[in-house]
């Protein structure tokens, strides 16, 4: 019987934890690294428990911190999430072995499918069919793909492509490895072009459907749905038998999933791997099987449950991650404060979300923001409504994948079915074009900042807003992305503006009428309407040159004469190293580099004067 | 055509006259400016006044009619810069190198009595070659008041701000020098008693620009800038910064709830009849003018005295939440029983420190033997008594007709109103044109009679028709305008905002009604 039980996670898988917990009457236990104290999980914990530091080796990584946060809180059960420990069988051992309940399967089990190739060794004895490479490759067998047993989420795979590359990507693949997982045990496989990634949930050995999570960047998921469209009822109960007799091959307990690569031309599939937690996408079984995944869990761990046959599916459920990161800019993560962080949830929509409005988003972990899950009767119908709650969530702050999401969800190859690993590599048809038109949220942008300073106003206040009787010029409001001009009483060119206020305008353009909010944050301005969001930065109407020097710049501190100039332009100096001296007022001023850097710029000579706040030299700090 | 049709022909005439003044001295010196980096003097208070605020530009039309090109090469106005309105003057470099003509020195004159009544702040934007030489004579011996005047500002604890973009030499060079601030243009503004050549004929002295009177001279030598700025924007910037630390506090608090007029302004068009002959009923210009009915004014306007005196409706109302008492005439003429009501009702408002405003529409006080003998001359100089000794600030706008001791009675400009505008629909003279050559025909013929001599009407009719036109002609906004007799024409539509900027404006100082009048002669 689970009392208390610990989350050794963060952000929304703990809170998704924590949720099912408190239906159940069990109370929950966080633990949190320096950086994540102020994220919702923390707070909606019934305990929380301080891990100081932030790297992942210094928290959620030590099992020995997380067994003394169990002990402190007095947890007597431990759920490890996803990522972190969760496939770790020696903390799973250590929980046990604490004596705390482990919501998981056993160590054993984990540790035969920890390793991928004793897992496919253990899959090819039951039956199951695996990709395996000759051991003599031959022209015909390329693609291959090189893999490293460790490895996960993509990182050590190598596509190769020709044989005679094979040998080096090997090595570079194991070196790789051996640096990021302290392992470096590669195996090569066949490569499927354009293969799909179709998993199958179980619970025990018991199959609650499946998925497809074949819309990946970079190897990670975006995308994820329930059931795996396009499947032959033929080739769905194949996939369910194999991964009943991959959890009956290890005697599975709990929650699993086991992962398969599946051809769509040939209609083949071979199994990948079986993770041995809960997945990041359950969600979408949860709600087209209508079953609580942690609480079967829960109730595994408990050996206080048996099992039925899981109601048919029904409807269609599509996760999406919405990730802070950069798209634009090789899918770059994002880090710093969600100024707003408002998704609708409406009838068909869950949002497991980690984050809130004003949360700070930490380079330290992964730069997930939330699930975001539509249930509908058909796919096209879960597509839709995902695309539409997306593209009117409002995210500001941060920049996030959200604009590839909805452009992803519209797309008509992603609305029939045309799913693929490589989706997102390839040239997307695209979303019927929705250009978003950045002029007009300006407009609504310059309009609500306008009424934004009006409310501020201190005299004058009933005046209208830029009231001229001589006019001589628009106003001009500049964002970097573009200038607003308009004049007094909101006349602009193109548009009638139908109502205004300091946070929400309407605009009538080509006579169609759409509501525009936008909330400022310092400089950043961003505007919401149902045409999507757009970013603004305003461009400040004036900057005091004092802060326009380059940085780096070293400046004289007084006026005076250069007695020496210690360095060369294109020097590498180090922090403190004397770079100028200065006399004033018979006082000798070392100016030194303020970083460790290399000298871009030196401005005067020996015997020049200078006078107070001169730029002297620019040293430019490395990398 | 209908009302709204002839008003808008005149507003459009208005708004062309007002695109003469924008436009400065025209295309080619514009451009020439511009290509020098340089900033046009609107750009520069653009720049200077809060995003979003009003500028209330004063006598746009000065020097109109005039052989100086309308707006005198300088601009004024009242902005608003970090919450606080400010007198901002700006030389027009564009019109002969912003050199003041006698139009010019008006202008100034009049924004500085503006700030004086009003206690403001002066920010002046200064880049002027100087005195206009050929009108010397007309600006050199008044002018030296420009000067009194800043310095008297500053020592009413008025701050003055002298933002120098360009040249400001000879007698320009106090404008800085009598200012509490002064902030310079690097590269650009020069400051100097005597240029170069002048120094090297006074005493043979070698010398340039820059070591004669450069903004990094007088930032680092003579003291004489206080602040040095990089370039026009950043003297923009660190003016507003100056402005932002005077600490400013207005005399009263401003009103925080109203409620806009319960009848669209925009029907003020339609009101104003194109013939002035034809009365109209002020009571309409109030509705839409005033404050509507609120929680805080449960009636738009308290008509006092509604049965005595019917052709002058005075009472009570609200601007954007701040009490006014109202003087409006109604039929044109003022009889003695209107004068009375008129003096009882500013002796109220003095005694309740309301503020008043002035609605013209009046061809004067009435005349005739039965007038006269009712005293209609001692009861129009009670009126005048009244408003001449009132305290309170008073605001007139000339709708329609402002003739004879009518425009006296009601405030005109030589009362020194704090604010008078005037609709494109108004007429001021000492008589109708009509009236006034009809008059002058009388006497001619009288003088001729006189003299025994034949009178030629039919002669005397050109005379006549040519000093209609004249009279006309100077009866006309524009012209009135250009003379600095008003502080500028406004659009009817716009009366509520014009007024609601004044009534802010004039809380910059106390409001105290005065108890000490002339004597009346009841």
């Amino acid at each position: 019987m689970i009392n208390r039980l610990l989350v050794a996670n963060r952000a929304e898988i703990a809170s998704r934890v924590f949720r099912t917990c408190r239906e159940l009457g069990i109370e929950t236990v966080a633990i949190h690294s320096d950086a994540d104290a102020h994220l919702p999980y923390v707070r909606e914990a019934d305990h929380a428990v301080h891990l100081p530091g932030n790297a992942p080796s210094e928290t959620y990584l030590r099992i020995d911190l997380v067994l003394d946060a169990a002990r402190r809180s007095g947890a007597d059960a431990i759920h490890p999430g996803y990522g972190f420990l969760s496939e770790n069988a020696a903390f799973a051992r250590a929980v046990i072995d604490a004596g705390l309940t482990w919501v998981g399967p056993s160590p054993e089990s984990i540790e035969a499918m920890g390793s991928k190739i004793e897992a496919k060794r253990i899959m090819k004895a039951a039956g199951v069919p695996i990709l395996e490479a000759p051991d003599e490759p031959t022209e015909a067998d390329l693609p291959l793909l090189v893999k490293a047993s460790a490895g996960g989420g993509g990182r050590g795979m190598r596509v190769v492509r020709s044989l005679s590359e094979l040998q080096t990507e090997i090595e570079k693949a194991q070196a790789e490895a051996a640096s990021a997982f302290g392992d470096g045990t590669v195996f090569v496989e066949p490569y499927v072009e354009r293969g799909r990634h179709v998993e199958v949930q179980v619970v025990g050995s018991n199959v609650f459907g499946d998925r497809d999570c074949s819309l990946q960047r970079r190897h990670q998921k975006v995308v994820e749905e329930a059931p795996a469209p396009g499947l032959s009822d033929e080739v769905r109960a194949a996939l369910h038998d194999a991964a009943r007799k991959a959890a009956e091959a290890i005697d599975y307990r709990g929650a699993g999933t086991v992962e398969f690569l599946y051809d769509p031309a040939t209609e083949r599939f071979w199994f990948l791997e079986m993770n041995t937690r809960l997945q990041v996408e359950h969600p979408v079984t949860e709600l087209v099987q209508g079953v609580d995944l942690v609480e079967l869990q829960l109730a595994a761990a408990q050996a206080s449950w048996t099992m039925g046959w899981p109601d048919p599916p029904r409807g269609h459920a599509i996760e999406v991650r919405l990730y802070a990161e950069d798209p634009a800019n090789d899918y770059q993560p994002q880090s710093g404060t969600l100024t707003t962080f408002e998704i609708p949830v409406e009838n068909g929509i869950r949002v497991d979300a980690g984050f809130e409005t004003g949360s700070t988003v930490s380079t330290h972990y992964d730069a997930m923001l939330a699930k975001v899950i539509a249930h509908a009767p058909t796919r096209e119908a879960a597509a839709r409504k995902l695309a539409s709650v997306l593209s009117r969530a409002k995210i500001h702050g941060l920049v996030t994948n959200r604009d590839l999401l909805v452009q992803v969800l519209r797309d008509p190859a992603f609305l029939r079915g045309e799913v693929s690993t490589d989706f997102l590599g390839r040239d997307a048809e695209g979303a019927p074009q929705r250009t978003l038109d950045i002029t007009t949220p300006a407009v609504a942008a310059a309009i609500a900042l306008a009424e934004q300073a009006k409310a501020a106003r201190t005299v004058q206040r009933g005046i209208p807003v830029a009231w001229r009787n001589v006019v001589s010029q628009p106003q001009r409001t500049v964002f970097e992305e573009a200038t607003v001009e308009w004049h007094g009483a909101y006349s602009v060119d193109g548009h009638t503006v139908v109502a205004a206020g300091p946070d929400s305008v309407t605009l009538e353009t080509d006579g169609v009428r759409t509501t525009y909010t936008v909330a400022v944050h310092g400089l950043a301005v961003d505007v919401d309407s149902a045409r999507g969001h757009v970013r603004l930065t305003r461009v400040p109407r004036f900057v005091d040159p004092a802060e326009q020097v380059a940085s780096g710049s070293l400046l004289a501190p007084m006026p005076g004469t250069v007695v020496s100039v210690a360095v060369e332009a294109g020097q590498t100096v180090s922090a403190g190293q004397p770079v100028v001296v200065l006399e004033a007022m018979k006082m000798q001023h070392t100016v030194k580099a303020p970083t460790d850097g290399v000298v871009t710029q030196i401005d005067v000579k020996a015997g020049a004067q200078v006078a107070a706040g001169e730029v002297l030299a620019v040293v430019e700090e490395e990398g | 055509m209908s009302n709204r049709e002839a008003m808008l022909e005149k507003l459009a005439a208005l708004d062309t006259e007002h695109a003469k003044a924008v436009a400065g001295g025209g295309e080619k010196y514009v451009g020439r400016h511009h290509a020098r980096g340089k900033l046009l003097p609107r750009e520069r208070i653009e720049l200077l006044v809060d995003e979003g605020s009003a500028f209330l530009e004063l006598s746009p039309l000065a020097g109109w009619g005039s052989e100086f090109p309308v707006g005198a090469s300088v601009v004024t106005g009242i902005g608003v810069i970090e919450g606080v309105e400010c007198m901002i003057t700006a030389n027009d470099p564009t019109v002969k190198g912003g050199a003041s003509n006698p139009w010019t020195v008006k202008k100034i004159f009049r924004a500085s009595q503006i700030a004086e009544e009003n206690g403001l702040p002066t920010v002046s934007l200064v880049e002027s070659g100087g005195a206009d030489l050929p009108t010397q004579k007309e600006i050199f011996i008044p002018g030296g008041k420009l000067f009194r005047d800043i310095t008297r500002a500053s020592a009413r604890k008025e701050p003055t701000i002298a933002l120098v973009f360009g040249n400001s030499t000879a007698g320009g060079a106090y404008v800085p020098g009598m200012s509490d601030y002064t902030v310079m243009v690097k590269e650009q503004a020069k400051v100097f008693l005597g240029g170069p050549p002048l120094v090297k004929m006074a005493t043979g002295e070698e010398s340039d620009d820059e070591s004669l009177g450069g903004a990094e001279m007088h930032a680092r030598t003579s003291g004489l800038a206080d602040y040095l700025a990089e370039d026009e924007l950043d003297a923009i910037r660190i003016g507003r910064r100056i402005v932002a630390r005077l600490n400013w506090r207005k005399a009263v608090a401003p009103p925080t709830a109203w409620a806009e007029p319960d009848e669209d302004p925009d029907g003020l068009l339609d009101l104003i009849p194109s013939d002035l002959k034809e009365p109209f009923d002020p009571r309409d210009v109030i509705r839409r003018i005033c404050d509507g009915v609120s929680d805080t004014n449960a009636v738009v306007f308290d008509e006092f005295k509604p049965l005595y005196g019917t052709s002058l409706v005075t009472g009570w109302a609200k601007l954007h939440g701040r009490s006014i008492g109202i003087l409006a005439n109604a039929q044109g003429v003022l009889f003695s029983a209107e004068a009375q009501k008129a003096t009882q009702f500013v002796q109220l408002a003095n005694q309740t420190d309301t503020p008043l405003l002035f609605l013209h529409n009046t061809t004067g006080y009435m005349v005739g033997k039965e007038y006269e003998q009712g005293g209609i001359i001692k009861h129009g100089a009670m009126m005048i008594n009244a408003i001449s000794n009132s305290t309170v600030p008073h605001l007139s706008v000339i709708m329609g007709a402002s003739y004879g001791a009518g425009n006296y009675g009601m405030n005109g400009r030589a009362f020194d109103p704090r604010f008078l505008f005037t609709w494109p629909s108004a007429k001021s003279a000492v008589m109708g044109p009509a009236q006034l050559a009809g008059v002058l025909e009388i006497v001619a013929q009288q003088s001729a009679e006189a003299k025994g001599q034949p009178f030629d009407a039919e002669g005397f009719k050109g005379v006549k028709e040519l000093v209609e036109a004249q009279i006309e002609e100077q009866s006309m906004p524009h012209f009135l305008s250009g003379m600095l007799y008003d502080d500028g024409v406004i659009d009817p539509r716009d009366t509520r905002t014009v007024l609601g900027i004044c009534l802010s404006v004039i809380e910059n100082q106390p409001i105290v009604g005065t108890d000490r009048f002339g004597v009346f002669r009841p």
